[in-house]
């Protein structure tokens, strides 16, 4: 069978680089597969949960504002933020998820509520990935 | 000729003065290291996004996106600048902000309204005291970039040349060649097209898929190629000071070392004078007495 690569950059670092069976994207207009031999393919990606299969294992990462590429056996994941779920910062997230609902709750008028929405949105679906 | 006591006082100063710019000497290069690595793994990222923006713009040919439509007239100029919060980095500073106010000159003689956004206090100070208009400034994260400081930047600007305030955008850096070279350099951020030519166009013809289709794509992807640009130049920035940092404290240090070589000098000539003159007085009056 033919190979899949899958790389995961962020501005920070190579966060991920192996070979995988098939990888599960959530992209913008909803979440898509990629197995070997897929047809050229760049799409935008939303902030949720990509997950990979290899060696028989389902493997989670975080992902927020990302572009997949998959072209010749090798899938590319360029994002502002990748977390592999066994090394997201959950009490950090936790925080995250509580400040920013103080901020929306607040409904006050200097409070920057797309932004605050977004980082609920990345909060949650990190601690989604608990204990995965 | 000063007294013996205040050539030791001076050494003993000049010595202190060494030590400081030793250690500062260490801790620049100490960031300068993890400064270059942020660039290393900043570098497949940045690679991998102009890739994906030359295939996306090859099919695309037609719409043109906002942020990279080339404005007929250009009335406003928007100027990035980023240098250091610190000095003691030699002329790191004023190349960048001299090369950067060169530049302002040259727009505001062609009739045209400056911006500037500023990053560092060294280059608010400088706009400051000339009077530009500043439409950003920040002060205190030089220290530390990352990905988030070269986002709002990018937001800021993009928001600004998206509302017609300005019709390009430059930004003004300094680039980081080698540790005995840093320059001031700048780019066009803003209209970001004309990067790609004729060549990596035909290269990109492969047959995509776009998910969703190639117009929005580039709405997404754009303003993420900008904040990687501004990305890029603070990092380079950031290892452009710490490298020219490097540079000044070991010639401060090299200074130091002579100026307490030629003080330790004066300071066993001006004691074996105190003692040749007391030999003196003394044999002067063996003498006396003698005869």
């Amino acid at each position: 069978m033919a190979s899949l690569r899958l790389d995961i950059v962020t501005p920070d670092r190579l966060v991920l680089s192996r070979e995988v069976d098939y990888v599960g994207a959530p992209g913008l207009e909803g979440e898509f597969g990629v197995l070997p031999g897929h047809v050229p393919l760049l799409a935008a990606l939303t902030t949720g949960r990509l997950f990979y299969k290899a060696d028989g294992r389902t493997n989670w990462v975080f992902v927020s504002g990302g572009f997949a590429e998959v072209a010749g056996g090798k899938v590319t994941i360029l994002a502002e933020s990748a977390e592999e779920a066994q090394s997201i910062d959950f009490e950090r997230a936790e925080k995250a998820r509580k400040r920013a609902k103080e901020r929306i709750d607040s409904h006050r008028a200097e409070i920057d509520l797309h932004r605050a929405l977004q980082s609920l949105a990345r909060a949650d679906v990190r601690l989604s990935l608990r204990g995965r | 000729m000063a007294s013996l006591k205040d050539v030791r006082l001076k050494i003993a100063g000049v010595r202190k003065t060494r030590q400081i710019t030793k250690a500062m000497y260490m801790v620049a290069s100490a960031k300068l290291r993890n400064a270059q690595q942020r660039i290393e793994r900043f570098r497949p990222y940045a690679d991998k996004f102009s890739e994906m923006l030359v295939s996306l713009r090859g099919t695309d040919g037609d719409a043109v996106h906002p942020l990279l439509a080339e404005r007929p007239e250009t009335a406003g100029v928007g100027i990035v600048v980023a240098a250091s919060d610190r000095g003691l980095c030699g002329s790191f500073n004023a190349g960048i902000i001299s090369a950067a106010l060169r530049f302002a000159r040259e727009n505001t003689s062609a009739g045209r309204k400056v911006r500037f956004y500023c990053l560092g206090r060294k280059c608010c100070d400088a706009v400051r005291t000339r009077g530009g208009e500043t439409a950003l400034a920040v002060i205190g994260r030089m220290n530390a970039v990352d990905f988030a400081l070269a986002s709002e930047v990018g937001i800021v600007v993009m928001n600004d040349f998206l509302s017609g305030q300005v019709d390009e955008v430059h930004m003004f850096y300094g680039e980081f060649i080698s540790l005995a070279r840093q320059q001031p350099a700048g780019f066009r951020l803003l209209p970001a097209g004309g990067g790609t030519s004729e060549s990596e166009r035909a290269g990109a013809a492969e047959d995509f898929i776009y998910e969703p289709a190639a117009g929005t794509l580039l709405n997404e992807l754009l303003p993420r190629y900008v904040k990687a640009r501004v990305y890029r130049g603070l990092l380079d920035t950031a290892a452009g000071e710490n490298a020219a940092r490097m540079q000044a404290m070991d010639n401060a240090t090299r200074n130091c070392d002579e100026m307490a070589d030629a003080l330790t000098l004066l300071f066993n000539k001006t004691r074996q004078a105190g003692i040749t003159n007391e030999l003196i007085d003394i044999v002067g009056g063996v003498e006396a007495l003698n005869g």
